[in-house]
């Protein structure tokens, strides 16, 4: 299981949590499973290729998942995953 | 046996090697360390570019401070180069292996019309306003001095810009620039603390300048009462030393990320959303662009403006601050700013996060080629935000049907 943190923005989708528990040893398998569970955030996330979209940041214990592997950047257990929109309001 | 003035001179002169101003002129920035060595009212009037203060009766109880190598080159000047020379001696007896006076001092120099720099001289008002500053060794005299001769612009008088603008201002950062073309509205007391409830319908950069003013009447506030737009934002951020990004579009944020990358100009970055707030410091080639960390927008319902989704009023003064803080150190050229890092806050659990963030080798605005080719006059073309995200013309949406302006 890691934690996976929801941005203010979306978390009207996951009934509003601010974390949730999932699993997966990948962002990929970790985002399948957010996603399964929480449909209304599968196109807020991915397009319809199922790639992550360019306007929504994925992080793994503060780095990066576009310059680690991407959706198939490994996950750990223990590892915290963070979703990041970029934010408009000055 | 005594010795004679002119004794001294003359065993100054067959002790230390002398050059001319023409010689330190040429040399490279930075391959010797230079040291004014008059006194602080004649350093005051003028002196050499990138030369330090140490009057000649407290060399031997500074020079270490500004020249910890004894191998390094040291060169000293003072008015005409004879006060120079005898503390020239004094170094050497201190084991300066490597010291040297300028011939003919500051008026030599003068004379050959080569460029000097006049610092800032604090009024006795400045050094009681800015005492504490003052106070601190990593501002000091020098660093207000700094402050008062530094421009920064801020792109909105709203919810970030106003703690920033009134902080910088009573820093005494000398030129304040406020791009706005607003008017105040009720709804932006709740947080704009430049403005006030009598000013309702008033321009803002007006109401800006007002409350600027009241507060430190040094400040130069130059107002830009217009939209920041491709057109026009080359022009606006010219001459600026740093620029706070308070904007609330997506469109306006690009724009300017991508003249201030262009122009070389640190760009302090901020953004809310309810009870949360994130914070960079954009440092053009040496940390990552706005690009680099958002290559394109999300659509309006995953990022509303706070005249749709709400923000708790003390998110932007805290982000705004911390902007400030930023700024502040820019200027100063002290400390470590967020460059390469992205500080989310987060009101409700009163929680900092900082996550990595990373150049983007292929950044269409910042990277080695993008720069090589704007250098070659054929700059990569970057898709503008409309035609990138269509979604910000449409009326769908959360905040779809809202103008940018109505955004702000």
């Amino acid at each position: 299981m890691s934690t996976v943190f929801i941005p203010g923005v979306l978390r009207s989708n996951v009934g509003g949590a601010k974390s949730l528990e999932l699993d997966g040893d990948s962002i990929r398998g970790v985002v399948e499973a957010l996603v399964a569970k929480h449909p209304a955030l599968g196109s807020q996330l991915l397009t319809a290729d199922g790639d992550l979209n360019r306007f929504v940041n994925v992080y793994v214990n503060g780095q990066d998942v576009r310059y680690l592997a991407g959706l198939d950047t490994p996950v750990a257990p223990a590892d915290e995953v963070r979703l990041l929109p970029a934010m408009a309001g000055g | 046996m005594p010795k004679s003035y002119a004794d001294l001179l003359r065993e100054a002169r067959a002790q230390i090697k002398e050059v001319t101003p023409q010689e330190v002129d040429a040399l490279p920035e930075g391959s010797a360390t230079l040291v004014d060595v008059r006194e602080a009212s004649e350093w005051e009037q003028g002196h050499l570019p990138g030369a330090s203060h140490v009057s000649k009766s407290y060399i031997e109880q500074q020079i270490e401070g500004i020249a910890p190598d004894r191998d390094a080159p040291v060169i000293l000047y003072c008015a005409g180069g004879v006060r120079s020379l005898f503390a020239a001696q004094t170094l050497a007896e201190m084991g300066y292996t490597n010291v040297a006076s300028m011939s003919g001092g500051f008026q030599a120099w003068k004379g050959a019309g080569l460029r000097f720099e006049t610092p800032v001289t604090l009024s006795q008002e400045q050094k009681l306003r800015y005492s504490r500053h003052l106070l601190i060794p990593e501002v000091g005299a020098a660093g207000q001095a700094k402050l008062l001769g530094s421009k920064a612009l801020l792109i909105g008088a709203g919810g970030l810009g106003s703690p920033a603008a009134l902080y910088l201002a009573a820093a005494g950062v000398g030129t304040i620039g406020i791009v706005d073309f607003d008017v105040v509205d009720i709804s932006n007391l709740q947080r704009q603390i430049l403005h006030t409830t009598d000013r309702v319908g008033e321009r803002k950069t007006d109401s800006a300048k007002r409350t600027i003013n009241a507060l430190n009447p040094d400040t130069n506030v130059v107002a830009h009462e217009e939209m920041l737009v491709a057109e026009n934002v080359n022009r606006i951020i010219k001459g600026y030393d740093v620029i706070l990004d308070g904007t609330d579009t997506f469109e306006t944020r690009y724009i300017l990320n991508d003249a201030a990358v262009a122009a070389g100009i640190p760009v302090i970055h901020a953004s809310v959303f309810r009870f949360e707030g994130q914070l960079t410091t954009f440092i053009p080639y040496e940390g990552p662009c706005y690009r680099c960390l958002y290559p394109t927008p999300p659509p309006p319902e995953l990022a509303p403006g706070c005249s749709v989704a709400g923000v708790l009023g003390v998110v932007p003064g805290i982000l705004g601050l911390l902007q400030a803080n930023e700024a502040l150190k820019v200027l100063l050229g002290i400390g470590e700013t967020l460059a390469g890092r992205l500080l989310l806050f987060d009101a409700l659990e009163t929680e900092f996060t900082e996550l990595k963030l990373r150049r983007d080798p292929n950044c269409p605005v910042c990277s080695t080629e993008a720069l090589a080719a704007r250098a070659a006059g054929r700059p990569i073309p970057v898709a503008n935000v409309g035609e990138d995200a269509p979604f910000l013309l449409t009326t769908t949406g959360a905040a779809g049907n809202v103008s940018p302006e109505a955004r702000a």
